[in-house]
């Protein structure tokens, strides 16, 4: 492990200039040892930069003196992405949020990479604008975050995810220069496009000073409606009925009866427990349209077997809707305490496969699992509920994500929609991407960060390295 | 057992492990919005707790951070997950306080004793404080809290206190009972609460009048006591027991249909009285009938009719007491009564639920972080323009008195609490 030199902190004293952002208690470093995943990784040092000349500083220095940087937003990443794994210096970028521009002409906005989410789509509201890409983690994490994690949500099933809405970015390189890839247009195709490049890399090939979002109308209005279903797989025809009918709903989300039966028993909201699956569909756009596609909405679910339609008369009633899956995070762990979520996605045909597949792992691992999750784009969410203080489960739970894993790639699917690799699943990237297509990745990696500075440990699998999921 | 196993016992180390980490709490939290740093955030010091419970970082590792900690508990509303902060800051706040009661000299020890043992609980004493507090706004204070051996922690905060502490009223008041001109709606025990009652002895008594006057009989007992809360904060838990104790005991005597107070702080500690027990003590069930009669003053009159007669033409804000919002769940009444005032404009200010800084006795203790957190707070409040600041805990009043003065707005903006301005539209004085 590298160690950081007086003479070292003496150079980093002259780049922020501020000591208040210079971190080095002991309560401070085992405050940025951990994120949403698990693992605590104690770093030797935590930087708050707000500014690229900052960072470019920082950069510089780590690269002579040879030490790691592992940029944090929020930390709620799910997957280890900000975890110092290898010690060095976490760059916490929470409190560089100065910079958040809409700009109504170009329909854009320009945002500093400590903004949070929820307040830029705030902000383009004001100017009738959306930003559509909706983690439900927006109102907590930054958009430098989503940026390197290419983050998506419900609403990712019409509009896309994060990458779809980035047009520009400013980036220090490894190296520590600055580059502007893309610009303020839609259409550039100006050489390689890097800004995709870089959205989704997890901070392993530059760092994010600044982006440039692309921002749409805000639609009129949303209709909601629940729809329960007696047999898991008449859902998943609904769906695929739905989406080949010429309708494309904003959010389409699923819940298994396992879901259903931990919201009732945790907070009653008079859902019926023997259903197989419920699904909550919203439509946005004008009112009239959706008011029509919501009666196709309702007789096509029915025609494929749906036991009842509920269609929410007016926002507030929509809400009371969606309440049943707000309250399936807090409900399921009360059943344990840990939540191992995962975010495997099979293609939308392969939906009722893969829940077959999911029985039979929580089957022969004995395991609390439950089924949640952005049914329309095959996004679901296998949650496991454990109790990390128990070891022996803990091991059944690691064997069961293997396999959700295997099962998600053998259906033609992937590793993670939306969570990212971090250190959770690098040890699976070889099986989906075979040995050549990571080591092209490798390569671009070696290329743009010669020193390996850039969080290191990630993303790529150390030799012999396996799913760990307790926190040590 | 050895020292770390005790530890592992004594902290809510199980509470601890609850928290998945999610940050959801972290937009709620006053010391994070403030410091900016994940060190004193809510999911920052649950990690400590249990680092510490697992004798990762040292006890001294742990006292910063949690010093720090306003304990308003917005975190806990915020939590998907349901997790238990209270219970882990006041594990921490123990076990720290053992510590350092270990550590400290006799001299500081013989101080506590007579804050907490003797001074808060008695109102006599506080009365003479009061009084005294009069005084010493003519005297130079300097002196005055050097004498009283207070000189490490006093002295700015005394000069900036000094200049908002209201004129304090030590006449006595006759322990009576009030009937309403009909058939009484609710039988009432009004709690009076000690600071307050020495502070703000007027908001108490237009509380028992807006109180008749919507309907109740209410009554004032002679056997009730401090609440206890600014102990069991300060790590102080036996003698916050005997206090509550005293309390259950007191009021039990009587068929009241409630207990009511005006004071965020006092009634958040006493609907949670049960939670000091063991579940199979037997005080358990007998402090749990007492915390559900326990209400705010807001939760009552919400339910009644308040005979309105004037008309008051003001734009005002409303800052919820902390306790009042996040641990007695009471949310919506004080906005709802607010606007049922003939004539006013009620305007929220952005992150009204965060908290003002106030917090107990933190402002005095923390002055700094508390006026850090303050300004935030102004800086908010003041975008509004609001010609009055409502509050609904004597904490927060008077540190809304001190942001209204730090900020140069005396003639501008008053901070009342919600009974004052109640009271005055009722014409009731
Ligand atoms: C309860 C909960 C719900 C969630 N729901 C969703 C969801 O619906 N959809 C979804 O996609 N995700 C979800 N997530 C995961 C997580 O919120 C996202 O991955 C989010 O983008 C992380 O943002 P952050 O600011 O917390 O970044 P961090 O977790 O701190 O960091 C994430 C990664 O970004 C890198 N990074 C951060 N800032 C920069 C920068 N400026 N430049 C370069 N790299 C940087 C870090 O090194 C790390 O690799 C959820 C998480 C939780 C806890
Ligand atoms: S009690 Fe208040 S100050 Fe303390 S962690 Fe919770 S929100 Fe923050
Ligand atoms: S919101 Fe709850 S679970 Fe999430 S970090 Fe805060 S305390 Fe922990």
């Amino acid at each position: 492990m590298a160690t950081i030199t007086e003479e070292c902190l003496r150079n980093i004293e002259a780049i922020i200039v501020n000591k208040k952002r210079i971190l080095q208690r002991r309560e401070d470093l085992f405050s940025y040892s951990f994120d949403a995943s698990f693992g605590t990784h104690l770093p030797e040092l935590v930087l708050q930069p707000i500014s690229t000349d900052e960072v470019v500083g920082v950069v510089k220095l780590a690269n002579l003196y040879k030490i790691p940087l592992y940029p944090r937003g929020r930390g709620t990443s799910l997957s280890g992405g900000p975890l110092p794994v290898n010690g060095g210096i976490v760059l916490d970028f929470s409190l560089w949020k100065d910079k958040l521009i809409i700009d109504p002409d170009d329909s854009i906005a320009v945002v500093s990479p400590g903004v949070l989410t929820a307040d830029i789509n705030a902000k383009a509201n004001e100017f009738g604008f959306m930003y559509p890409p909706d983690p439900s983690s927006a109102h907590v994490s930054t958009i430098g975050g989503n940026l390197a994690e290419n983050s998506g949500g419900p609403r990712g099933l019409k509009y896309g995810v994060t990458k779809d809405y980035v047009i520009g970015l400013e980036v220090v390189t490894p190296e520590g220069e600055i580059i502007r890839t893309g610009g303020r247009t839609i259409k550039n195709v100006t050489g390689y496009d890097l800004t995709k490049l870089i959205v989704g890399s997890e901070g392993t090939l530059g760092i994010i000073t600044e982006a440039i979002l692309k921002l749409i109308p805000k639609p009129i209005a949303t209709k909601t409606a629940l729809v329960l279903f007696d047999d898991l797989v008449d859902s998943g025809h609904a769906i695929s009925r739905i989406l080949s009918s010429g309708i494309l709903p904003s959010k389409m989300e699923i819940m298994d009866q396992a879901c259903i039966i931990a919201v009732e028993e945790y907070k009653p909201l008079g859902l019926p427990t023997d259903v197989e699956a419920i699904l909550l569909i919203e439509l946005d756009g004008h009112p009239y349209s959706i008011e029509e596609e919501m009666k196709k909405v309702k007789s096509t679910c029915l025609a494929v077997g749906a036991r009842e339609v509920i269609v929410a008369e007016n926002d507030e009633e929509a809400n009371e809707l969606w309440k049943a899956r707000k309250l399936v995070s807090p409900a399921i762990v009360k059943i344990k305490p840990t939540k191992i979520s995962e975010d495997a996605t099979v293609p939308r045909s392969k939906i009722p496969d893969m829940f077959k597949k999911l029985k039979e792992i929580k089957e022969t691992h004995d395991i609390n699992l439950v089924v949640f999750g952005h049914a329309g784009d095959g996004n679901l969410h296998p949650n496991i509920i454990a109790d990390q203080r128990d070891t022996e489960e803990m091991k059944r739970v690691e064997l069961a994500v293997e396999e959700i894993f295997k099962a998600a790639i053998e259906l033609g699917g992937t590793l993670s929609g939306e969570h990212g690799i971090g250190i959770m699943k690098s040890p699976f990237m070889e099986m989906e991407l075979g040995t050549k297509g990571l080591e092209m990745m490798k390569r671009i990696k070696m290329a743009w960060d010669p020193n390996n500075i850039l969080n290191p440990g990630k993303v790529f699998p150390e030799p012999g390295q396996r799913l760990v999921l307790h926190n040590g | 057992m050895d020292k770390q196993t005790i530890l592992l016992d004594k902290l809510a180390y199980n509470e601890t492990v609850n928290c998945v980490q999610c940050g959801y709490c972290l937009p709620s939290c006053p010391t994070y919005a403030t410091f900016g740093k994940e060190t004193h955030s809510p999911r920052g010091r649950i990690n400590l707790v249990k680092m510490a419970a697992e004798g990762r970082i040292s006890l001294d590792d742990l006292a910063g951070p949690m010093d720090v900690c306003l304990g308003c508990r917005a975190c806990e509303p915020a939590c998907p997950t349901n997790v238990q902060y209270g219970k882990i800051l006041e594990s921490a706040i123990d076990v720290l306080t053992e510590q350092r009661r270990r550590k400290q000299s006799l001299k500081e020890k013989a101080m506590k004793k007579l804050i907490f043992d003797y001074m808060i609980p008695n109102k006599n004493v506080l009365h003479f404080i009061g009084s005294g507090l009069q005084l010493y706004q003519t005297l130079k204070i300097d002196d005055f809290s050097r004498k009283i051996g207070f000189t490490n922690i006093l002295p700015e905060p005394m000069r900036q206190f000094e200049k908002i502490t209201p004129k304090v009223n030590v006449k006595k008041r006759k322990h009576s009972a009030i009937q309403p001109d009909t058939s009484p709606r609710f039988r009432i025990g009004f709690f009076v609460g000690c600071i307050m009652d020495t502070f703000f002895k007027r908001i108490n008594d237009l509380s028992m009048k807006l109180l008749a006057a919507a309907g109740c009989e209410v009554v004032l007992i002679a056997e009730q006591t401090c609440c206890g809360a600014l102990h069991h904060h300060s790590g102080e838990k036996e003698k916050a027991i005997s206090l509550a104790k005293h309390n259950i005991e007191a009021f039990e005597k009587y068929q009241f249909d409630y207990v009511v107070n005006s004071i965020g702080g006092c009634g958040a500690a006493m609907v949670e009285y049960h939670l000091l027990f063991d579940e199979a003590d037997r005080w358990y069930p007998r402090a749990e009938l007492f915390s559900d009669k326990c209400k705010d003053i807001s939760f009552i009159l919400d339910q009644l009719e308040l005979p309105f007669k004037m008309e008051i033409q003001k734009t005002v804000t409303y800052q919820p007491s902390c306790h009042l919002k996040n641990v007695q769940k009471v949310e919506k009444e004080p906005v709802r009564l607010i606007e049922k005032i003939p004539g006013i404009s009620y305007i929220p200010h952005k992150n009204m639920n965060m908290c003002c800084g106030s917090a107990g006795i933190y402002n005095i203790v923390h002055f700094e972080e508390s006026m850090e957190i303050l300004n935030l707070k102004m800086e908010n409040i003041s975008k509004i323009k609001p010609e009055i600041i409502i509050t609904t805990n004597p904490g927060c009043h008077l540190q809304m008195l001190l942001g209204v003065e730090r900020e140069g707005l005396r003639d501008e903006i008053r901070a009342v609490h919600l009974v004052e301005l109640l009271a005055e539209a009722c014409d009731i004085s």
